[in-house]
């Protein structure tokens, strides 16, 4: 007996050696010899793929338990691929043209590039991998534990199998090393197909092997075989019709949907040619390794004790038989099955989530934060290895819950008939234009929905996921809907209830959404780009403009400029050229004028790009014309980004021109500033200079002439101190370095004492004052003596200032709301227009007749005052006189 | 007149082609026929049936090697697909 070390040993090399394999053939790929590595025999073996370890172990137990029927599942690939010109050479060239990388990406993009369909093919197919996973998985165990029977009983039921946790982990790091080393631009992995191709030649090897062995060596040559063929248990077994028919479609069906098969067969298909080829040697290779399926069966069921596993059949004969050798390398062969077909399934279904479900939301959430989307290899490696990881775990939580007991080829037709719902959606979209994305998704939603009911829910064994009562009686119990008799038809077989109700219902659903919903303007156009795919691609190669492509075009203006038109100036190039019709030749010039007719409807890109498209003058796919369009967008976006930054710019400008103006104005202003400010401090000190001069000069004066004297040197002193109190305060005001002292008390008041300090000035020619004291009585919180302060200013202006014989000022006050206004106005000339923009400047003053002595600082200070008590001192227009109006709260806030 | 003999070769090559399409397209028709046949047989023994079942499979591998053999020849001017629209 081997010892269970020894296989571990053997499995470990084994796996060592595949990696040199891929390793050799990605350095060869690199140097440039990818002739050989891609030759049509590698794209054959690759294909071999299909054959997992169901294929290795399961199918010796399908032929003892139901005789030839195991053979459907090879008969219906056999169909696809001696069927190959009609369908599979479609499918290649439009992965090709199309750069699909999944079979997800295939559907979505016929039909519109909508990513919903993306995401829910990807779902359904991991759904249905999930199962195909545990059977690789339930496969390798029993291999294992048919070396170490020790291990059997070390699993207690409830708790986590060792052996097939083992199992998952390691395939898990296996693929995930394996194939997600590097990211390869086209999905192409040179090594992996490869290390897939030498596993395909060591699971022939070694099941021809076996079978030479028990052909030969046991029973004792063909004839022989043939007779124990007829007296084992398997000749009692009837051909069932309906088993037979659907597991041929659906293993056909399977072929070219399992996301792992649609990744060999057309994402890394680098020749069409190759087709030719696999389309009758890849049969042969399902023809050899089913030829000693029944054989094996037999002697197995002859040789070993009753109640052995048939599925483990390969490994228990030769090691009846003792030939250690032929059991390790029908282990090997095994494990080879079950890691091809883990590594490539995971691989296809890691590229499907993480191009249509982890990018999308990345790139969403990047978008929606506004950040630039930066290196997303990182990203798509990393969510490729977790998605293997969990792709395994669910395959291992799989095995859990459905006990590891059932029958491997049980397991497998569950993920058959899975990933057959794709089919009616991939069939339409190759062969009928009509075909919708509404059309595809009710499809695809039916028939999952079905299948998970029917086939996949029921799997997990009566009790575990569907009560056994639902199972029995149907929900609710309805019993229409009873999961394995579906709408009353009872005693059919479940797999081909399944695959009836599912498949059915599924095209049901695709052709009526499709027939009722009018498609978009892009599944249209990939509609025709996929199912005319040969049309284009040879069009380019052929060059010769052909009638159909004037018809072809006649079709597409039509549908742009109009029936009428298109047809009149069809008819007319025609005519010039001395055709009858509707159709002329299609010449350079008849293009040039086409288009240009076109362009003026759709613009010179687009109708350049579906001419062409047409003509295959340059092969324009749809994916360019939408790149046109954005592009299109693009600069539209951009030449308004433009205009509205020059506008921006030009505001900029007209805001500095202001703010140079305004600045320069302040420069002239500080200019005749500085110089008026010398002029008023030069003319009293000029007098004072002088006339002490003259008292210190002269000692016999008279003292009238001395009193004189002092007194103008005085008064110039005085005004000098004013202008100097006044210039202080101003700067005070204006830095805002000025404390108010708050007191709540009546406007009167304040006016009143305005008035009375104006009085005490009894040289000014007096002004008579008009108030309202009635109006007066405003309680008001303020500044008491700055208030004063204006109102002094104002009064004593119109005593400096009014012409009027008898002057006048009348003092107006009323109540706005919270807002007092009082207004001061007088009798005299009031001020011209064109000088009210100036007055509250600093030193303006309207005559140079200094009246007064004041250095036009005044309206400028009440200003400053008005704006630090919160209000505000305007000049008031056509009242007669020059008038002012202050507007004051009545409460000044207190912050400030 | 003589007509030049090219264009005759040329199309007798076309024709040829033609055929050898229809005959790619029919092959998975025969071979669904082949297989499905056992199904009219009131009772297949085990043993005849294997037999049956594989000798059709050799005979359809001949028939596709045949086939994709002379379709995966360079066609030079290749003519249009017929029956797709």
């Amino acid at each position: 007996m081997l010892s269970f070390n020894v296989i571990i040993a053997a499995c470990l090399l084994y796996v060592v050696f595949l990696f040199l394999v891929a390793f050799a053939a990605e350095k060869g790929a690199r140097r440039g010899k990818s002739a050989w590595l891609r030759s049509p025999v590698v794209y054959t073996l690759s294909l071999s793929v299909y054959c997992t370890g169901w294929t290795f172990f399961g199918a010796v137990g399908y032929a003892a338990r139901s005789g030839l029927e195991f053979v459907t599942i090879y008969l219906g690939p056999t169909l696809v691929l001696i069927g190959w010109f009609a369908m599979l050479r479609k499918l290649v060239r439009i992965g090709r043209t199309q750069r699909i990388t999944s079979i997800a990406d295939l559907i979505s993009s016929r039909y519109g590039k909508s990513p919903m369909l993306g995401i829910f093919v990807t779902v359904l197919c991991v759904f249905a991998g999930t199962p195909y996973i545990a059977l690789q998985l339930q496969s390798v165990t029993l291999a294992f534990r048919t070396f170490a029977p020790e291990t059997a009983t070390a699993a207690v039921a409830g708790s986590l199998d060792p052996t097939a946790v083992w199992v998952a982990a390691g395939l898990a790091l296996f693929t995930i090393i394996f194939g997600t080393r590097n990211l390869d631009v086209d999905e192409k992995h040179n090594g992996v197909v490869m290390a897939i191709a030498v596993e395909g030649v060591v699971k022939l090897v070694a099941l021809v092997a076996v079978g030479w062995f028990v052909l030969f060596h046991v029973a004792g040559g063909p004839g022989a075989m043939i007779e124990m063929i007829e007296q084992s248990p398997i000749a009692d077994w009837r051909l069932q019709a309906d088993r037979w028919i659907a597991l041929t479609f659906v293993s056909a069906a399977a072929f070219i949907c399992l996301p792992r098969m649609f990744h060999v067969l057309v994402v890394e298909n680098t020749d069409e040619k190759h087709l030719a080829t696999a389309a009758w040697a890849f049969p042969l290779y399902l023809f050899f390794l089913s030829l000693f399926v029944v054989p094996i069966a037999v002697v197995g069921l002859a040789v070993m004790p009753p109640g052995s596993n048939p599925d483990t059949f390969v490994l228990t004969v030769p090691l009846a038989f003792g030939r250690e050798g032929l059991a390790m390398l029908s282990f090997l062969g095994g494990f080879s099955a079950a890691t091809s077909m883990v590594i490539v399934a995971s691989i296809a279904l890691s590229t499907m989530v993480s191009n249509h479900i982890v990018m999308p939301i990345w790139l969403r959430a990047r978008q929606q934060r506004g950040g630039d989307p930066g290196d997303v290899r990182n990203i798509v490696l990393m969510s490729r290895r977790l998605t293997i990881a969990a792709i395994l775990a669910l395959g291992y939580a799989y095995y859990d819950l459905s006990g590891g007991g059932a029958a491997l080829a049980a397991i497998g037709l569950i993920s058959f008939v899975g990933v057959a719902q794709i089919l009616p959606a991939l069939l339409g979209g190759l062969f009928w234009r009509g075909a919708t994305r509404v059309g595809a998704a009710v499809g695809l939603v039916t028939g999952f929905a079905v299948w998970c009911y029917t086939f996949f829910l029921p799997s997990f064994g009566p009790g575990a996921l569907l009560s056994a009562s639902l199972m029995a009686e149907g929900p609710f119990g309805l019993s229409l809907l009873k999961p394995y008799a579906l709408f009353g038809i009872e005693g059919l077989d479940p797999f081909v209830h399944a695959v009836l109700w599912s498949l059915l219902l599924n095209t049901a659903g695709f052709v009526l959404g499709s027939l009722l919903v009018f498609p978009q303007p892009l599944e249209r156009l990939q509609g025709a780009s996929f199912v005319n795919v040969y049309r284009q691609s040879d069009a380019t190669r052929g060059g010769g403009a052909t009638l159909g492509e004037a018809e072809d075009l006649l079709v597409m203006a039509q549908r742009i400029i109009g029936t009428r038109d298109a047809q009149a100036l069809f008819q007319s190039v025609a005519e010039s050229q001395g055709k009858r019709g509707y159709l002329p030749d299609v010449t350079p010039a008849f293009l040039e004028t086409l288009e240009r007719r076109l362009s003026g409807s759709v613009g010179a890109a687009t109708a350049h790009a579906m001419v062409g498209q047409i003509t295959g003058a340059a092969s324009v796919s749809v994916e360019d014309l939408m790149k046109v369009a954005d592009e299109a967008a693009q600069i539209m976006e951009y030449s308004s980004q433009l205009e509205a930054k020059s506008a921006e710019l030009e505001r900029t400008a007209r805001q500095l021109r202001e703010a140079n103006e305004k600045l320069t104005q302040l420069s002239i202003q500080k200019d005749s500033f500085l110089s008026q400010i010398s002029h008023e401090l030069r003319t009293p000190m000029t007098s004072i200079r002088a006339f002490s001069e003259i008292l210190m000069a002269s000692d016999r004066m008279k003292l009238e002439d001395r009193t004189r004297y002092s007194r103008i040197i005085h008064d110039e002193s005085r005004r000098l101190t004013r202008l100097l109190d006044d210039l202080l305060d101003l700067s005070v005001l204006e830095n805002g370095k000025v404390s108010l002292h708050l007191e709540t008390l009546n406007l009167s008041s304040v006016i009143d004492r305005a008035v009375a300090a104006t009085e005490g000035q009894s040289f000014e020619p007096m002004v008579r004052i008009r108030r309202e004291r009635g109006a007066e009585a405003i309680p008001i919180t303020t500044d008491p003596d700055r208030l004063a302060q204006v109102f002094i200013n104002l009064i004593s202006n119109a005593q400096k200032y009014c012409s009027a014989p008898q002057p006048e000022l009348h003092i107006r006050v009323s109540l706005s709301g919270e807002m007092v206004t009082i207004d001061f106005v007088d009798n005299g000339h009031g001020i011209p227009a064109s000088k009210q923009g100036l007055i509250f400047e600093k030193f303006s003053r309207l005559s140079d007749t200094r009246a007064a002595g004041g250095a036009g600082l005044g309206l400028a200070i009440c200003r400053e005052v008005m704006d630090k008590l919160g209000g505000s001192i305007s000049y008031l227009p056509g009242q007669g006189g020059a008038a002012f109006r202050l507007v004051l709260p009545r409460a000044k806030a207190v912050a400030a | 007149m003589r007509e030049p003999v090219e264009p005759l070769f040329l199309a007798r090559r076309t024709y040829r082609r033609r055929r050898l399409m229809d005959a790619a397209h029919l092959l998975p028709w025969l071979g669904a026929f082949l297989f499905g046949l056992p199904l009219l047989w009131s009772d297949p023994g085990t043993a005849a049936g294997l037999l049956y079942l594989f000798g059709a499979w050799v005979l359809l591998i001949v028939l596709a090697f045949a086939l994709s053999r002379r379709l995966a020849e360079d066609p030079g001017n290749r003519p249009e697909e017929p029956g797709e629209s």
